[in-house]
């Protein structure tokens, strides 16, 4: 059975070019980039290239490009790093519906005797801006925002707020992870002194990611060891990933527009079909402001886990904020956050598509998943 | 994702005996649309004082449909007495097993049986006695004890998967840990107080559970609720604004009103609507 996938908020495919230009660094052309020998030395030259290329992408310059293993160090070094270089101040701003790779380890700050404010979001899932601002004090060491919610799509307007947390002279840093590739992101009109990226969500391998750096920005290393990345993160380049993330940021500044037209025109064509067919449906988050390819729909009196596991049977891939699928009893603190109604909120599903959806497979879902919640409200008690 | 056998995959696509037997002799209603499952378990007896047919309506994950499937096909057949016998094991066991985190399913469909058997027997519903010691899902001393007793269960995140007290919050870890020793004998086994409360400091107590829990969540959808009576145990209050006319306020009523006010007040209240 083919696969339909539609959960590439949680990872993407590989595109074949990516896989293409990675495929000789594996065992071709396999030298340390750290070698003194020309052996090495052109492994050195392709790292010096996909540089350039993930620069591009956010509109950076080179040297404030560091590669690390995923999305998750690349937040986890912006916050260190910042925290340890200031370290008399104790307070660190973010919002109630980051990522876990910056919520859990706010939360783990806020026992090592952090303050940490959680800015709210509204109903639809937007930031309460004013909050933030006036959270803001001589204590706060960092802001760290997401630029887009991977659950919902909401992009939050990082541009302005960065204006406002550098007039204040407090280091801000977002989460691009789900935004780069998707909406424009550039790092010249906004103030951000450090953005994550992750390579898997943008078409390259899992296990690679990158963190723009402010020139200027005080920074020390999270991987303390060799003088790879400038000295900004030790240990001995993932080669292959690497060059795999310089190819795939390439292609994604190309894609730029397709996923903002045609693939934002399959998201609203599933998303208006689902809802006009199916009953007690609802968007989770606002149509403005929002990611092209992500959308996430509450179907009421059913429950987020069956649904996956009906839909699983035609191959359609998708995910869900229920408690069931994550292993906790609680749905998703993204959807608690906004306020969801508990009725809601176990029925959500989130469907994010990318450049190699067709509107054949939109089509095969609006037929498949009608029927599928009727069943299952059906069985349900609370359905009348 | 979850490995769930295949006999789990069977009774979850093609779930047997789906629906309420209207002229029911026993029903048994657990769960909540908050708590993310639920299941309401009709059954029939014939002249032998067997169980001739079961029906189930449920809301819940894969292995909440299966287990109460499962339950209705292990029930039939059976004497009252027999099956009042069945344990959440037998139900998980009759399924080829339950991942862990997912054996509170079976304790749903054991519940609900046990419930329905109670109500076929007029004997009155054993509603969560005990103390709430997870306030998240409201779930009992006792109700941990018991799946600690029945299931040799050793640690809190064991009971979580069980009953799912422990999972929400977090807070009452600590008291988890201590019913887990005493049941396996490492801590003297301390003496529950019920605390008694008066007519006058029930009324209270629901009046201050209405103002600050229960209205200012109905509101946010246009609701509201007032409290008209209090007599025998029974909380009787007059829905209005939306809730009046909307479909779903008997959901609200018992499994929001109801539960809020048993786990805030106390767990013998019920709460009645009266019409307008």
């Amino acid at each position: 059975m083919k696969a339909i996938y539609v959960d590439n908020n949680a990872t993407t495919r590989v595109d074949p070019m990516v896989l293409d230009a990675m495929l000789p660094y594996f065992n071709d052309f396999y030298g340390n980039p750290s070698s003194m020998h020309s052996f090495g030395g052109e492994v050195a030259h392709k790292i010096d290239e996909a540089r350039i290329k993930v620069a591009s992408l956010v509109n950076a310059s080179p040297d404030e490009i560091v590669f690390t293993s995923c999305g998750t160090e690349s937040n986890s070094t912006a916050i260190h790093a910042t925290i340890s270089s200031i370290p008399d101040k104790k307070h660190i701003i973010t919002s109630r519906v980051e990522h876990p790779a910056v919520k859990n380890l706010c939360e783990y700050l806020s026992k090592k005797g952090y303050r940490i404010t959680f800015v709210p979001v509204d109903r639809k899932g937007m930031l309460d801006v004013d909050y933030l601002y006036n959270s803001l004090t001589d204590d706060t060491a960092i802001v760290s925002i997401m630029w887009a919610n991977n659950e919902t799509g909401m992009i939050f307007p990082i541009e302005e707020i960065s204006q406002v947390v550098k007039q204040k002279g407090i280091v801000f840093h977002t989460d691009a992870v789900q935004a780069a590739g998707k909406v424009p992101v550039d790092v010249d009109k906004s103030k951000v002194d450090m953005l994550s990226l992750s390579g898997h969500k943008i078409h390259a391998p899992k296990g690679v990611g990158a963190l723009f750096v402010r020139k200027g920005t005080r920074f020390s290393p999270f991987l303390i060891g060799g003088h790879q990345e400038g000295g900004r993160r030790g240990g001995t380049e993932n080669v292959v990933s690497i060059i795999g993330l310089g190819k795939a940021s390439e292609l994604a500044e190309n894609h730029l527009e397709e996923v903002t037209t045609r693939v934002g025109q399959l998201r609203d064509k599933l998303e208006s079909e689902l809802l006009r067919r199916i009953p007690n449906s609802m968007i989770n988050g606002d149509s403005e402001n929002r990611l092209p390819n992500t959308t996430s729909i509450s179907f009421e009196y059913v429950e987020g886990e069956s649904i996956l596991l009906m839909i699983d049977e035609f191959g359609i891939c998708a995910s869900s904020g229920s408690a069931c699928t994550s292993g906790s009893l609680e749905p998703s603190h993204v959807l608690r956050a906004m306020g969801v109604p508990f009725t809601a909120a176990h029925g959500s599903i989130r469907f994010s598509l990318s450049i190699y959806n067709t509107e054949e497979e939109i089509d095969f879902i609006i037929e498949k998943l009608p029927p599928i919640i009727e069943h299952l409200r059906n069985l349900s008690p609370f359905w009348k | 994702m979850w490995e769930y056998t295949e006999k789990v995959k069977d009774h979850f696509l093609n779930p047997r005996n789906v629906g309420v037997i209207e002229d029911a002799d026993g029903i048994g209603e657990v769960g909540s649309l908050a708590c993310g499952d639920a299941l309401k378990l009709t059954i029939k007896l014939d002249n032998s004082k067997k169980i001739n047919d079961a029906k189930f309506q449920t809301f819940g994950c894969a292995s909440a449909i299966a287990s109460s499937s499962a339950l209705t096909e292990m029930i039939k057949g059976l004497t009252v007495d027999e099956a009042d016998k069945i344990t959440n094991n037998d139900i998980a066991q009759y399924l080829g097993g339950l991942p862990k985190e997912k054996m509170h399913c079976s304790v749903m469909g054991r519940d609900a049986l046990e419930k329905a058997i109670a109500n076929y027997r007029g004997e009155p519903d054993k509603v969560a006695e005990g103390e709430i010691v997870c306030e998240c899902f409201g779930i009992t001393d006792l109700e941990i004890e018991r799946a600690v007793k029945e299931n040799s269960l050793k640690t809190v995140e064991d009971v979580t998967g069980f009953v799912k007290a422990g999972g929400g919050c977090g807070n009452c870890h600590d008291a988890i840990q201590k019913i887990i020793a005493s049941v396996n004998g490492t801590l003297p086994k301390e003496k529950r107080k019920p605390v008694e409360l008066t007519n006058i400091q029930k009324i209270r107590l629901v009046e201050e559970t209405l103002k600050r829990e229960i209205k200012p969540a109905l509101r946010k959808d246009g609701g509201d609720i007032e409290l008209v009576d209090f007599a025998d145990n029974t909380v009787f209050v007059k829905l209005c604004g939306t809730c009046s006319t909307c479909s779903a306020s008997q959901v609200t009523l018992k499994h929001y009103v109801e539960t809020k006010i048993k786990e805030l007040v106390s767990p013998e209240l019920v709460v009645e609507e009266v019409l307008q």
